[in-house]
């Protein structure tokens, strides 16, 4: 474990909204470092701030202060344009609403991804292939066709881990996925998580739901922007460190050795 | 790339098919305006420069511009043309293929029981079918020395021919003319309706004849053998700026003016038709501004569609961003969309352009002839204002904060 590259390290991140009275302290100064392959949640109260820290560690936004180390590469001050390159290229982002563009079928949605891609650009067919096999790969190969809103909540939420997957990101990052889905879909959600955790995908989730944050490996919980427990989760290391595609690079295989 | 982005485009307009169309609306309107207004504009220039040049080809027309009279002053003392300078052109210009020059009357004609009213009495010289480019059928026309004794002859044009004589032959027969008699020595070939004029529906006779029988006494007095244009053909063969250079010369002295006042004027019909297409340009410059304004318009219907949408889809922007679209992928999307927008009016717009010239040419009878450079000019202007009025709703969309734009409901 010790051993893994890292792939997030923070040092002393803050995020302020607003200024004066009006000023909002949302992340206090965060340390963290997260290697390859963990599976990591983050938890703690409504308006700690969980939200505000995955979104600068997707990218979507910028530290007030402090460094955000992303794969090597300080990320914090990055402009705009660097940070869409980024965010395309090294992270898979999953939301609490799914976000489907609701005009596209499933495979065009998990193409979206590609088709932004500025590096190794795949021809049309190429990238169908590699879109289908994604979906595939969370097992809605035979909705490929289908529009988000003939699909399931459950579904519809399998084709944005498929979309965030696609382009082989460092880290997937997900708030609250399974906050809109009932408790079966959520277990699904999170087998899903699991077997690409298995796979050796690094994965931080924001959850509310105990249950769910048991199935990951790390918990960390935020308080009022503080850090305030940084725990393993021994219960459910559910695959070995060991494992070969842990060990090798993210960019090895999107094929998932799924049971049904 | 950039068809994938088209497609997109197109897609995204598909999802509001009527909104889209009816926001291309203005410039549909803007486009088809303008190739309708064209081919109506030019549709009429070539009506015109048809209709002048079908009087004869390489003409040119010399008229009368008696000099201002005071007042109190009698036109007797103003100059102008005078029935010799005819002669004179004729005799001492090269490259001349034959002057004329003609003076009408309304006359009442009979022969036999027939009576003819409101008929048009055409007083010429012996040029004046070469120059009009007229062909006699049977019989002859007059000569100059019918002319210059003025011989009480008649050429009859083929209709009224017919409606005095049916199947008779005219030659040698007899008309009387108001109370004057004329006989009859040749009938023309079909000519048809000219500018206005039906020369099959004229009676021709030596100018003198008229001058002397059929105009009113004291208009006589005052106009003496003054004529109001002379009309020369020109060789095609000489240059006719030389000619009309050597004809301004020759009238100035004869009439013993200077050149910089001369009594006369000359016109070629090179310069008629320059002069009626400037006044054609100017109704064409009000076109293009009414043009400008409906695009215009339309750009502006545009902009207002486009700033509705990228509203309208603030969260799909934002996700757009999060997995991974630059500001510039955000813009480039939204700029075509307005292209694809303003293109499909200015392609609709052209095709009821093209239908509304054919159909304006056929319930009003106009002539309509659709101007390839308006249709191009119209279909650019067309993807300039998409551009245009697109740039301002996309950089609103590349400008939204990826996060405030996936909190958006
Ligand atoms: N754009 C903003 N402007 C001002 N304050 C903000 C903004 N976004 C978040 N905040 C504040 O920052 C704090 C942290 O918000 P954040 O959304 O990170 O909380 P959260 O832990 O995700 O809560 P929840 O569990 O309810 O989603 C809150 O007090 C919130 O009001
Ligand atoms: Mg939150």
């Amino acid at each position: 474990m010790e051993n893994e590259p890292i792939i997030i390290r923070t040092e002393n991140l803050k995020k302020v909204y607003g200024s004066g009275e009006a000023q909002v302290i949302a992340l206090a100064g965060i340390n963290l470092t997260i290697r390859q392959g963990e599976f990591v949640a983050i938890m703690g109260p409504s308006g700690s701030g969980k939200s505000t820290l995955l979104n600068i560690l997707a990218c979507l936004d910028r530290p007030s202060e402090g460094s955000y180390y992303l794969d090597g590469i300080d990320v914090s001050q990055y402009q705009r344009r660097d940070l869409a390159l980024i965010r395309g290229r090294k992270i898979g982002m999953v939301f609490q609403s799914y976000n489907l563009l609701p005009r596209l079928t499933a495979l065009e949605n998990v193409l979206l991804p590609i088709f932004y891609r500025r590096e190794q650009r795949l021809p049309a067919e190429a990238a169908r292939q590699h879109a289908l096999a994604a979906l595939e790969s969370v097992g809605l190969g035979d909705r490929a066709h289908h529009y988000p809103n003939q699909l399931s909540g459950g579904q519809q939420q399998r084709v944005a881990i498929a979309r965030a997957l696609v382009n082989d990101p460092a880290i997937i990052l997900a708030d609250e996925p399974t906050g809109n889905l009932d408790s079966h879909a959520s277990q699904e959600i999170l087998d899903l998580l699991q077997r690409l955790h298995a796979q050796g995908r690094t994965i931080v989730l924001v959850t509310h739901d105990p249950e769910v944050a048991a199935h990951t490996e790390r918990i960390l919980l935020i308080r009022d922007g503080h850090l305030i427990s940084d725990q393993s989760n021994g219960r459910t290391r559910s695959t070995p460190p060991s494992n070969a595609l842990s060990s090798s690079p993210a960019s090895t295989t999107l094929e998932v050795h799924h049971d049904h | 790339m950039i068809t994938e982005i088209a497609k997109e485009a197109w897609r995204s307009l598909r999802a509001n098919k009527l909104r889209s169309l009816l926001t291309t609306l203005g410039v549909i309107i803007g486009v088809a305006a303008v190739i309708v207004m064209m081919a109506i504009s030019a549709g009429t220039e070539a009506a015109i420069s048809e209709s002048i040049y079908s009087l004869g080809s390489n003409l040119i027309f010399i008229s009368s511009t008696f000099s201002r009279v005071g007042p109190g002053e009698r036109p007797q003392n103003a100059g102008g043309l005078v029935y010799d300078d005819v002669a004179a052109i004729r005799e001492k210009i090269k490259g001349v293929t034959g002057v004329t020059v003609d003076q009408q009357a309304s006359v009442t004609v009979r022969r036999g029981d027939i009576t003819l009213d409101g008929v048009m009495l055409m007083g010429t010289t012996p040029d004046y079918p070469i120059v009009r480019g007229l062909s006699v059928a049977t019989g002859r026309y007059f000569t100059s020395t019918e002319v210059e004794r003025a011989q009480k002859v008649a050429v009859l044009g083929k209709t009224i021919a017919e409606k005095l004589f049916g199947e008779e032959d005219p030659i040698g027969q007899t008309i009387t003319v108001n109370k004057t008699q004329l006989t009859v020595i040749g009938v023309l070939a079909e000519k048809g309706l000219v500018a206005g004029t039906d020369f099959d529906q004229l009676i021709y006779t030596p100018i003198k004849v008229v001058f002397q029988k059929f105009t009113p006494s004291q208009f006589a007095r005052f106009m003496g053998d003054r004529v109001r244009q002379i009309t020369v053909a020109v060789d095609p063969k000489a240059n006719i700026d030389t000619v009309v250079e050597q004809i301004s010369l020759l009238l100035a002295n004869r009439h013993n003016v200077s050149l910089d006042s001369p009594d006369f004027s000359i016109r070629t019909q090179a310069d008629i038709i320059k002069a009626r297409e400037s006044t054609t340009a100017t109704f064409r410059n009000l076109l293009i501004w009414v043009a400008s304004v409906s695009l215009l318009v339309g750009g502006i219907g545009i902009m207002n569609i486009m700033l509705v949408s990228v509203t309208e889809r603030t969260r799909e922007i934002g996700l757009r961003q999060a997995v991974g679209a630059t500001p510039e992928d955000i813009q480039i999307q939204f700029l075509v969309e307005a292209l694809v927008l303003s293109l499909l009016g200015g392609v609709i717009g052209i095709g009821v352009g093209i239908a509304g010239s054919h159909l304006f040419g056929t319930l009003s009878g106009m002539r309509t002839v659709i101007v390839p450079s308006a249709i191009g000019i119209s279909f650019t202007s067309a993807a300039l204002v998409g551009i245009l009025f697109g740039y301002l709703p996309a950089r609103r969309a590349a400008r939204l904060d990826p996060i405030v734009a996936l909190r958006y409901e």
